[in-house]
């Protein structure tokens, strides 16, 4: 099985040099278009991949590429910036790749600045990430000593600058204009669309956002061409997928495997099952905020299609397991406070709903709860829908609650009939 | 025009507005808070959604947020769909979840937008069953309270305060539900435009300071339309009054002049009205001054006229009728401008200017339209505030016609523009004596002495114009300079030229015309904007008459002696030994004014004239603009208006004219008949018999209370409401509960809209022009073939003179301008005096910040703390003009300094 973005990667040792990687034809990719292939041949190739969006939207990259104005009339700055704020609570993919192969981030980077033409860009990365901001920082050093960025890169006349830019820790900026606005030192709050960033992005200039993952395909998908990279998926999606496991399963971890392979087969064959004496309930199969997946969706193929006709998204395709010694409501009021603290406060469905929605759930899950707070939590799960918020933070904050109120219904409402957590060991009579 | 459907009815509609804009135009009742007309849509409330259908079979459809929508053909929509419905009434639920529910003891109760929509969405029962949050309160200065308890989030507060007036001392803090509108700590809110935070904020949060010191609720005054007597640009107020003391002054629509905002010396600077040294009754002087009732004072000022040889002196603060009926009184041959004589001959020459040029003189809304601006020797954000305000928006007009339709964003979509936009300004540029709040956005500055000043500008004219004269010995720079500006004026759409009397030189007048009318002449669309010094200077000019010099004159050599003072202290108009000495030479002295001051002291007559708010009149604003202000409330009969006085008195004595004018019409048709320029004074108001439906328009909301009790502890019978016979207005409920003409809109209020944003309704279409037209008419338009349109005065270069400093005025928002000054809430802003000069010359003079300078000018000395600039001409310095402390000074004016002192030959122009 080949694992084009894990290959290079070996826990617990230090990332590839730069020579060390080019020895393993690191940095083919960008030699190949510089000589040979124009920006648009470069676009073009991307969307016949079929490579989607790895953040957690899917999006076909080429195509999102192709809304860039290109040609002598598109604006003289244009920017790339890989979105390397990976807040997702239960996602740590893009951590291996910073981690383990920084250069494999910056050569995609330079094939995606290319195709769309930008002369700088930015690595927009998670104030936690230490270490990560740490290999970068020095693989960027490294590219620039090989001529791999600068001035007329490998004398093709092509210049990209780089930067690291490191966050603050807000869940927010994962939201590309939120990013933007925090990169240009603003509030991070999101941004209308339209207009797309293709057309006013950073600093009101055409930028394109990428995420880590989707940035690592690229020199693959470069050096081995499109066909390659679709033959790599079990499914219509194309490429592998970093997909990772958390919850009381035995092997916790993330591993590089082919798009479409079934959820049981990631939790059984590399996450080792269940761990002893935890029966499995429910699992959110993309992060925080996508829908509760249950035991009858375990066969179902992990691909973009295949979760959202399920009902759910496969989002950034990093699982979190729910089992039966673990109260539903206190799981998803875990949720619910960190969607409510990381809301930016832009939008009053949001900001003030987010809110609500934790308290109800902590009382609800403290025994306080009232048989009409189930349609509080309703009224929020329709009315903070897509469209409803300014940006998609809360709609994804709903999602876990929405499935939850659906396939664990019961146990919201036991509590409420109850005034006690069943899965609490301490009787809290209600006051 | 676009046909859309909203709930299935089809309705025109302007293509290119936004959905929200559209709907409220159509007089719907979208409910919205973050949007606001001046400032565009950001979706933030999320508050204005409808249901959207893609088409007409579609069923469903989705919410979409309406402000966020361009109206486009054949978009169907509902208002009234369930789901739409319940959203934005949830919406209120969630805005409420924290708001402390205080309504009966906050000063926006009655006149909040929160408190209106809330209504209007129908969300009634609370259902978060949590604890609120509370915030601390900061203070904010003497004009806002801060109750940030009551905040709802909207934003629109720090989008008002920063991007679009330009403060740096407002802010969003925190995130989430903790977010915290205010300042970094507590302290004075810096920027000269803030209490438009009062009307921008949706709720309580920012409610007026000076209100709360004699808090009445909005339906409990009595208001009328008004316009600002602080400044020349005639700003449209509406001024509230319970208890026959002025409460507040509030923003009254003109899309044509100040639209939104008022700068905080308008909004703030009332209480004058109220103050301490009013003159409440009339006084005659026989031994001692003795107040007496109005007919003894008439009659002792009738025998005085009588008696004497009269001249009269007017004031650019008093009403063209009352100036122009103590004209007619004294006769056109004895009536005196009661101003310096420097502003005499500087208003003339603004006039003859507008009236001469081929350029137009552009409303406050066009200048925010102009696409290059040269700025030159005006420090706006002092001398005519909300100029610098619409000069603030105009910079924006350059990139936002290059830029947005490129890029297809419409433009009310205010954070998609400003984040396409960015930093990028179209061109200003700044020539001035010293630095200014403008200069931030300026394309270039220039700083130097007002002739420098003017070189520049002739040689600007010239660069665009050879017929226009050159200008000799310029520096490289300064003609680098000249050429660049002339370059981007002439690359324009719609330049602009904006200048005025505070340098006190003519020359800078006379330079900017020739720009103006160097690019007419190069068949360009310009405009030219002179700013005068007081609210009616230019109707005073169009009036004519005689310096104040030639009064003193008249009076000292013995033609007169008898003056007529009206509305003027003259302490403030010329030095302080040449007035004392001209009225004691005078017999009598007739003084008419609302407030005591040095020269009321010298009146054997004192007349008790109504300020402002206890007066009609026209004020004629520096675009030529003749404006209506109706009196507010009731006086005693001890108090008059100044026209009223005059006029009495002219009949008294049998005037041949006056005795056959029976009110203030008679006064306007005289005007008209006997200066025709003044003719269009007549249509800036209806007549006094105007009727809607038989009835009068009343002054006071129909919920206003408590009429049969306010005068219960005097008698019980309920006293008939006074008449006004000067116009339309009654001063009670009662009367025409329509809207009334737009000249004549005493309080903006519809069902269900209590707040200003009721203005909405008043508007052919929201944002635009009120219904029949913004008031007023402009009486001075542009000659097309100007018979000389260019000046030869080019100024030779500035010298430095050994041992002294050309003293220059440096004007100041609160404390240059007389009335404001006598607000408390003004009062606390007032500088202190200084000196300003350039920092290398303090350095020579071995001073530092802070230490005296002793200096004097025309013999009075002076020891003034100094204040080093980097700015300031070397060989120049500035003193702060026309603060309480500081006696009159003519300025410019050379400085003698009390040690020896050699300036450097060359001096320096900074950039």
């Amino acid at each position: 099985m080949e694992k084009p973005l894990t290959q290079h990667i070996v826990p617990g040792r230090k990332p590839l040099s730069l020579q060390e990687y080019e020895a393993v034809g690191g940095y083919a990719s960008v030699r190949k278009i510089l000589k040979e292939l124009t920006p648009t041949e470069v676009q073009n190739l991307v969307k016949d991949s079929n490579l989607r969006g790895r953040g957690g939207a899917g999006f076909n990259t080429g195509l999102k590429w192709s809304f860039v104005p290109m040609g002598l009339d598109a604006p003289a700055t244009k920017y790339l910036v890989a979105n390397a704020d990976e807040m997702e609570p239960g996602t740590f993919k893009d951590r291996v790749l910073l981690e383990g192969n920084p250069h494999q981030l910056i050569e995609g980077m330079i094939v995606a600045a290319y195709a769309i033409q930008a002369n700088i860009s930015y690595v927009f990365l998670r104030w936690a990430y230490k270490l990560a901001a740490k290999e970068i920082t020095q693989a960027i050093a490294e590219a620039y000593e090989a001529g791999y960025l600068g001035k007329s890169i490998q004398g093709s006349g092509y210049n990209l600058e780089m930067h690291l830019h490191t966050g603050v820790g807000r869940y927010m900026c994962g939201e590309e204009t939120a990013l933007l606005n925090a990169l240009e030192g603003k509030r991070a709050n999101p941004r209308a669309k339209p207009p797309f960033p293709q057309v006013s992005g950073l600093y009101g200039k055409p930028t394109i956002v990428n995420n880590v993952e989707t940035l690592c395909c690229l020199p693959h998908i470069i050096n081995n061409g499109s066909e390659w990279f679709k033959g790599l998926s079990r499914s219509a999606d194309a490429g592998t997928k970093l997909f990772g496991v958390s919850g009381r399963v035995k092997t916790p971890g993330c591993w590089e495997l082919p798009m479409g392979i079934t959820i049981r087969e990631i939790m059984e064959e590399y996450a080792g099952g269940m761990q002893d004496g935890y029966l499995f309930r429910g699992l959110l199969p993309g992060g925080a905020s996508t829908d509760f997946l249950v035991e009858e969706h375990l066969d179902l193929p992990m691909d973009y299609g295949s979760i959202q006709a399920a009902g759910s998204r496969m989002g950034t395709g990093t699982m979190i397991i729910l089992d039966d010694q673990t109260c539903p409501v206190g799981f998803v009021h875990n949720l619910q406070h960190f969607f409510a603290q990381e809301s930016c406060g832009f939008c009053t469905p949001c900001r003030d709903g987010l809110p609500w929605v934790e308290r109800l759930l902590l009382s609800i899950d403290k025994g306080e709860g009232r048989p009409e707070d189930m349609l509080a939590l309703e009224f929020h799960t329709k009315y903070l829908g897509p469209g409803n918020t300014f940006c998609a933070l809360a709609p994804g904050a709903m999602e876990p609650l929405q499935s939850a109120l659906k396939y664990f219904r019961e146990d919201f409402e036991q509590h409420i009939v109850e005034h006690h957590c069943p899965w609490s060991t301490v009787w809290q009579p209600s006051i | 025009m676009a046909t859309i459907y909203i709930d299935n009815v089809p309705y025109e509609v302007t293509a290119g507005k936004n959905l929200l804009e559209a709907c409220l135009t159509l007089g719907f009742d979208l409910p919205y808070f973050c949007w606001h007309p001046a400032m565009g849509s950001i979706g933030a409330c999320r508050q204005c959604a409808v249901k959207v259908y893609r088409d007409e079979n579609d069923k469903t459809g989705k919410l979409f947020m309406s402000c966020m929508e361009q109206v486009r053909d054949n978009l169907h929509i509902s208002i009234a769909d369930m789901e739409a419905k319940e959203f934005r009434a949830h919406v209120i639920g969630w805005l409420m979840t924290n708001h402390p529910h205080d309504c009966a003891v906050c000063d926006e109760g009655g006149s909040c937008h929160l408190q209106d929509m809330t209504v209007m969405t129908g969300h009634n029962y609370r259902q978060y069953r949590f604890d609120k949050k509370t915030y601390i309160n900061q203070y904010l200065g003497p004009f806002l309270n801060h109750e940030m308890n009551r905040c709802i989030q909207c934003y629109r507060c720090v989008r008002y305060y920063k991007d679009y007036a330009g403060g740096k001392d407002l802010d969003v803090f925190a995130a989430h539900n903790h977010l915290y509108f205010g300042r970094h700590e507590d302290g004075v809110l810096e920027n000269e435009f803030s209490g438009n935070l009062a009307e921008v904020c949706p709720t309580g949060v920012f409610t007026d300071k000076t209100l709360k010191q004699h808090y009445t609720r909005k339906w409990d005054l009595t208001t009328a339309p008004s316009v600002c007597h602080h400044c020349s640009l005639g700003c449209n107020i509406v001024a509230g009054e319970r208890y026959g003391s002025l409460r507040n002054v509030t923003n009254r629509y003109n899309g044509e002049v100040n639209g939104y905002f008022l700068c905080d010396r308008g909004r703030f600077g009332y209480e004058h009205v109220n103050s301490m040294s009013r003159i409440r009754k009339s006084l005659v002087r026989t031994q001692l001054p003795e107040a007496t009732d109005k007919y003894k004072a008439l009659q002792a000022a009738a025998s005085a006229i009588k008696a004497g040889r009269v001249i009269g002196i007017g004031s650019p603060r008093a009403s063209v009728e009352s100036n122009f009926v103590l004209r007619t009184l004294v006769g056109e041959n004895n009536f005196h401008h009661g101003v310096s004589d420097v502003e005499h001959d500087l208003s003339d020459l603004a006039l003859r200017i507008l009236r001469a040029s081929a350029a137009r003189t552009p409303s406050l809304k066009e200048v925010e339209k102009a696409d290059a601006v040269f700025i030159l020797g005006e420090d706006l954000t002092n001398t005519a505030p909300m100029l610098a305000l619409a000069v603030r928006q105009s910079v924006r007009q350059q990139p936002l016609l290059e830029q947005v339709s490129k890029a297809k964003i419409p433009v009310w979509q205010d954070a998609a523009v400003r984040a396409l936009l960015q930093t990028e300004k179209g061109p200003l540029f700044i020539a001035a004596s010293t630095n200014t709040k403008l200069d931030e956005l300026a394309t270039a500055t220039f700083f130097d002495s007002p002739d420098a000043i003017a070189r520049l500008g002739f040689a600007v004219a010239h660069f665009i114009h050879e017929e226009s004269p050159n200008v000799n010995g310029l520096t490289e720079q300064e003609e680098a300079l000249a050429q660049q500006i002339a370059m981007t004026l002439l690359a324009a759409e719609n330049p602009l030229i904006i200048s005025g009397t505070s340098s006190g030189s003519d020359r800078i007048l006379k330079a900017s015309a020739n720009i103006a009318n160097a690019l007419c002449a190069k068949e360009k669309s310009a405009g030219i904007v002179l700013t005068l010094s007081e609210c009616n200077s230019m109707g005073l000019a169009m009036l004519g008459g005689h310096k104040l010099e030639s009064a003193f004159e008249a009076v000292l050599n013995g033609y007169a002696d008898t003056v007529i003072v009206l509305e003027n202290d003259l302490y403030r108009r010329a030095a302080t030994d040449k007035v004392k000495q001209f009225f004691e030479a005078a017999k009598q002295v007739i003084v008419l004014d609302h407030l005591h001051h040095a020269t009321s002291e010298h009146a054997s007559i004192l007349l008790a004239a109504g300020a402002f708010s206890e007066a009609d009149g026209t004020l004629i604003n520096n675009e030529g603009r003749a404006q209506r202000f109706y009196q507010v409330y009731p006086t005693t009969e001890d108090i008059q208006e100044s026209w009223r006085w005059l006029g009495e008195l002219g009949t008294v004595i049998a005037h041949d004219q006056i005795v056959h004018w029976e009110g203030f019409e008679d006064i306007q048709k005289a005007i008209g008949h006997e200066l025709p320029e003044l003719k269009g004074i007549l249509a800036t108001a209806p007549p006094a018999d105007f009727r809607i439906a038989g009835q009068k328009i009343p002054r006071a909301p129909h919920r206003f209370s408590g009429r049969t009790a306010m005068l219960a502890n005097i008698n019980v019978s309920e006293p008939k409401p006074p008449e006004d016979p000067d116009n339309p207005l009654t001063y009670t409920m009662e009367g025409y509960r329509g809207q009334p003409p737009s000249s004549m809109i005493p309080f903006f209020w519809a069902p269900g809209w209590n707040s200003s944003q009721a203005t909405n309704k008043y508007q052919q279409e929201v944002g635009g022009a009120l219904r029949g037209g913004d008031p007023g008419v402009r009486l001075i338009e542009p000659n097309p073939m100007p018979e000389a349109p260019f000046s030869t005065a080019v100024p030779q270069h500035f010298q430095p003179l050994a041992n002294h400093l050309f003293m220059l005025p440096l004007y100041h928002i609160f404390g240059s301008e007389e009335l404001s000054t006598l607000s408390p809430a003004v009062a606390e802003r007032i500088p202190e005096p200084y000196v300003a000069l350039n920092s290398a010359d303090a350095e020579r003079l071995r001073l530092e910040e802070g230490q005296l300078l002793h200096f004097s000018i025309e013999g009075q000395a002076y020891s003034l703390p100094v204040k080093t600039s980097a700015h300031i001409p070397t060989g120049t310095a500035g003193m702060p003009i026309g603060l309480p402390a500081i006696p009159y000074i003519e300025l410019p004016a050379w400085a003698i300094l009390n040690g020896k002192i050699q300036w450097k030959q060359q001096h320096q122009t900074t950039f």
